[in-house]
């Protein structure tokens, strides 16, 4: 089980993102985050999805996108070299003496304070989810009040165009192992 | 030209060549069913339950091989419809149903009779649209009739508000062509996987054919004929394949699968190369799949890139439609014969003639088997469609049936809905009202749907039906049988008199509990002129022979038994259960159930087991 990215170019239209979430649902595949936004091209939405999955499984997903009518291209960034950002809020407890770490912890993550009271700090925070992730983990000794984090957005670098065709599905290597339907034939 | 919603409605059916709808109005269709009465060269067949109007629309379909529409209300009519709509999703049967919806202000008020309609069919629909102006319904009814028909085919939803249907707009057929830039309805296989098929297929010692229904639905059984004579390659079907290559044509094995005959699944397990044509390897096919056909290197031809790798790895995948594979690859096939194979496939039918009961002599006993077998030999010099139900009488069909036509066998596959076949059969008729219509069904599946009796006779068309009227759940029963040590929990049932039920809806009904009386009963149902409603009594505990186990290995069957099968309800039959071949699973939920089953008091010998009057 790896983590697969996926960003899926949909139709601008109403209920879009439910055929696509209800996909997921749909065929057991767990997602971890899932966002949503407009595109240079109008009419043109992307959803960059995050889910958890073996190759095999990722394949499966990539062409059930593919199946969707209102789906108009689909890439996975997994393996190509890309960008990862996520934003996120962290609202920390602080004291008179915690405050002066808390703002050098948030130096060093190259993150800043966007709101101020006598008891606490909301910090914004971007980067890879790991690195928001690693941010959380060090702040929680003092106390996290709130956290909210956007999901993963995701560029693939360089000027390469993406693909518009969905992959003939690899045939060699690799098990379908992400269904198991061994117990199938079970029901009348 | 400015018309109304309910108008274009039509204009866009009468355009997409429909003749005829299955349909039942209320309020927030009434619209469209007002404007109906301007539009008499589209025929609407009022059905007695919404689910009736989809399996009709689906019988249409599957039998003519165009779109059949189905029209419903809002609520409870669109909801009536979703069994229907995923029966069609299964087996890729491509109808287009009409929905009406409340007014576009109200939805979001659970208003009367008011239901997500497009969020409820989702996951069984194709593709479905929610039309809240008038101006936008001829673009979704014309994409929605393009769906659904091309690719893989399935059904398309359109629900379209009342308002909607009142309000007028310009009428554009021409502008209301489809544009759909994220629909990908095929693809082409590149030339390097056409070139290692070929090669696969020229080096097999051992190759086998598996014919699914996307033959059918590619009409290319000449095509795939013509490959398996030129290199002499044996070919099975799928249930859904049944038909797409005549069961007379000797390079036919039979059906493969759970109750496929033994000697197909041997030589599933025994080949070396599978060559998938418009299958998908259903559960029901492959038994355990660890030990599926470990042999055989497989080509895999789909129209769909999802059926791909899903069940079964493959070595070769031809994504692409049927015919147009069949075409890149038939001149690269060079000729074979494969004499030792097709020898060794004689081996292992061996002494699978004397286990079958259709060459036992009369017992006095009525089984399923024989009044199938019978009907099929009384109507061979006719164009028979049979629709059959689901249960042990559509397997008993499907072995006993010999079909030499492609859509001659309509069936719920995928779904296995019962109460499919009467309202199904209807819709056949209206597609090929030259032909017999033969309905086989059970007597629990019939009495789903029974109301639609009332259709066929309102509409005045002539269907047979067949109920093999077993007074039981028969395929549940067979498994309680088998995997659970005779318990017949919920399975015996009782009926209507189904002579009296005919005659009630004012047609025709007979009985028959003898096997010397079937050819006249045949002879009689087909000689009236209004539908005929039979009630073949069978024997009571038949059983469907050969079976794969739920989950154990293909070739791993419960044989037929050899000696004479003379049962009385509630006798034995000597079946032997290949228990070595039982997947763990099972073996340890058999004995789960033992234990739980040892805490309880028994019952009083045999009361448990007395099967209700017929
Ligand atoms: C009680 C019961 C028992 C059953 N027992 C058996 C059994 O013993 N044996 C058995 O075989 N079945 C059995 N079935 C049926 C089984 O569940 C499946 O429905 C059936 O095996 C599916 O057959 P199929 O793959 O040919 O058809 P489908 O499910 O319709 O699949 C057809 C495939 O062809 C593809 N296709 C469509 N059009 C084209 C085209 N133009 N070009 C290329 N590809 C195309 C589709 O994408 C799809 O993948 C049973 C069902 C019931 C209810
Ligand atoms: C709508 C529906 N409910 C339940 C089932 C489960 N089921 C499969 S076969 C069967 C028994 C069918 O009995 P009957 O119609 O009498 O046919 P028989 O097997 O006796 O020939 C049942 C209940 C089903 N397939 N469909
Ligand atoms: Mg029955």
């Amino acid at each position: 089980m790896a983590k697969h990215t996926l960003i899926a170019y949909v139709e601008d239209v109403p209920g879009v993102l439910n055929r696509v979430a209800s996909l997921f649902r749909r065929r057991n595949f767990n997602i971890d985050s899932l966002t949503v936004g407009r595109t240079e091209q109008a009419g043109v939405s992307r959803i960059t999805v995050v889910v958890d999955s073996t190759e095999a499984g990722a394949r499966i997903v990539e062409a059930n996108l593919y199946k969707l009518v209102n789906v108009l291209r689909v890439d996975d960034l997994t393996r190509k070299p890309s960008l990862f950002r996520e934003l996120g809020l962290v609202k920390v407890k602080v004291t008179p003496q915690t405050r002066a770490e808390v703002l050098q912890l948030t130096d060093v993550f190259r993150a800043r304070v966007v709101d101020v009271d006598e008891v606490s700090l909301v910090i914004e925070v971007t980067g890879t989810p790991e690195k928001i992730g690693k941010f959380e983990m060090v702040l929680r000794p003092y106390g996290i009040v709130e956290i909210v984090r956007t999901g993963a957005v995701a560029m693939a670098r360089g000027h390469e165009t993406l693909s518009s065709n969905p992959p003939l599905v690899h045939v060699t290597g690799g098990k379908a192992e992400h269904h198991d339907t061994s117990g199938l034939a079970m029901s009348v | 030209m400015k018309l109304t919603g309910a108008e274009i409605i039509w204009e866009c059916l009468q355009r997409e060549g429909v003749d005829v709808v299955f349909g039942y109005p209320g309020g927030a269709i009434l619209p469209t069913y007002d404007a109906m009465t301007k539009y008499p060269k589209i025929h609407h067949v009022l059905v007695r339950h919404e689910q009736g109007a989809t399996h009709m629309a689906d019988g249409y379909a599957r039998a003519s091989g165009k779109v059949g529409v189905a029209i419903a209300t809002s609520g409870p009519g669109a909801t009536n419809m979703v069994t229907g709509i995923a029966t069609a999703m299964m087996d890729s049967s491509p109808i287009v149903c009409i929905t009406g919806q409340v007014g576009s202000k109200a939805i979001g008020t659970d208003a009367f009779q008011e239901t997500d309609v497009t969020g409820v069919t989702l996951p069984v629909t194709k593709h479905n649209y929610l039309v809240t102006k008038p101006g936008d319904i001829a673009r979704a009814i014309r994409e929605a009739f393009y769906i659904a028909k091309s690719g893989r085919p399935g059904p398309v939803l359109v629900d379209i508000t009342k308002d909607a249907q009142q309000l007028t707009a310009e009428f554009d057929w021409e502008g209301a062509a489809p544009r759909l830039p994220g629909y990908r309805p095929s693809y082409h296989a590149p030339d390097s996987e056409f070139a290692r098929a070929a090669e696969l297929i020229n080096s097999a010692k051992r190759p086998l054919i598996l014919a699914g229904q996307g033959i059918i639905k590619s009409g290319t059984t000449a095509e795939v004929l013509k490959l398996a004579k030129t290199a002499g390659i044996p070919i099975t079907t799928t249930l859904l394949g049944i038909g797409a290559i005549p069961a007379s044509s000797e390079l036919n094995l039979g059906m493969m699968g759970m109750h496929g005959e033994a000697w197909v699944n041997q030589a599933i397990q025994q080949a070396d190369l599978l060559i998938a044509l418009g299958m998908r390897f259903d559960d029901r096919v492959t038994g355990n799949l660890k030990t599926y056909a470990v042999n055989a290197k497989k080509i895999h031809v789909d129209i769909d890139p999802t059926e791909i790798n899903k069940n079964v790895q493959v070595d070769v995948a031809l994504i692409g439609d049927l015919r147009e594979v069949l075409a890149v690859i038939q001149p690269q096939i060079k000729k074979a014969d494969h004499a030792e194979w097709w020898s060794a496939i004689a081996v292992n039918r061996g002494d699978s003639a004397v286990r079958d009961i259709k060459n036992l002599p009369d017992s006095g006993h009525l089984y399923a088997a024989h009044v199938i077998n019978d009907i099929w030999r009384l109507t061979q010099k006719r164009d028979t469609i049979v629709v059959t139900d689901v249960g042990q009488h559509q397997m008993w069909e499907a072995q006993y049936f010999h079909h030499d036509k492609p859509r001659s066998l309509i069936t719920s596959g995928g779904l296995g809905t019962m109460g499919f076949a009467l309202p199904a059969a209807i819709g056949a008729k209206f597609a090929c009202p030259d032909k017999d219509v033969w309905v086989v069904v059970g007597d629990g599946g019939f009495q789903m749907t029974s109301c639609e009796l009332a259709t066929a006779e309102q509409e005045g068309i002539k269907v047979n039906v067949a109920i093999i009227n077993n007074a039981f759940l028969g395929m549940v029963r067979q498994w309680q049988e088998f995997f659970y040590d005779k318990r017949y929990a919920a399975t015996p049932m009782t009926g209507p008199d189904f002579v009296k039920l005919a005659e009630a809806y004012r047609l025709t009904g007979l009985r028959c509990n003898q096997r010397p009386d079937v050819k006249a009963t045949v002879a009689k149902t087909l000689a009236d002129k209004k539908t005929v409603v039979i009630d073949f009594v069978v024997e009571k505990e038949d059983t469907v022979f050969p079976m794969v186990p739920a989950g154990a290995d293909l070739d791993k069957m419960i044989r037929r038994p050899k000696q004479d099968v003379l049962l009385e309800s509630g006798s034995d039959k000597d079946w032997e259960m290949p228990s070595s071949t039982l997947p763990n699973v099972f073996v340890e939920k058999k004995a789960e159930a033992k234990a739980l089953n040892d805490r309880r008091k028994p019952s009083p010998p045999g009361k448990r087991r007395t099967p209700a009057k017929a």
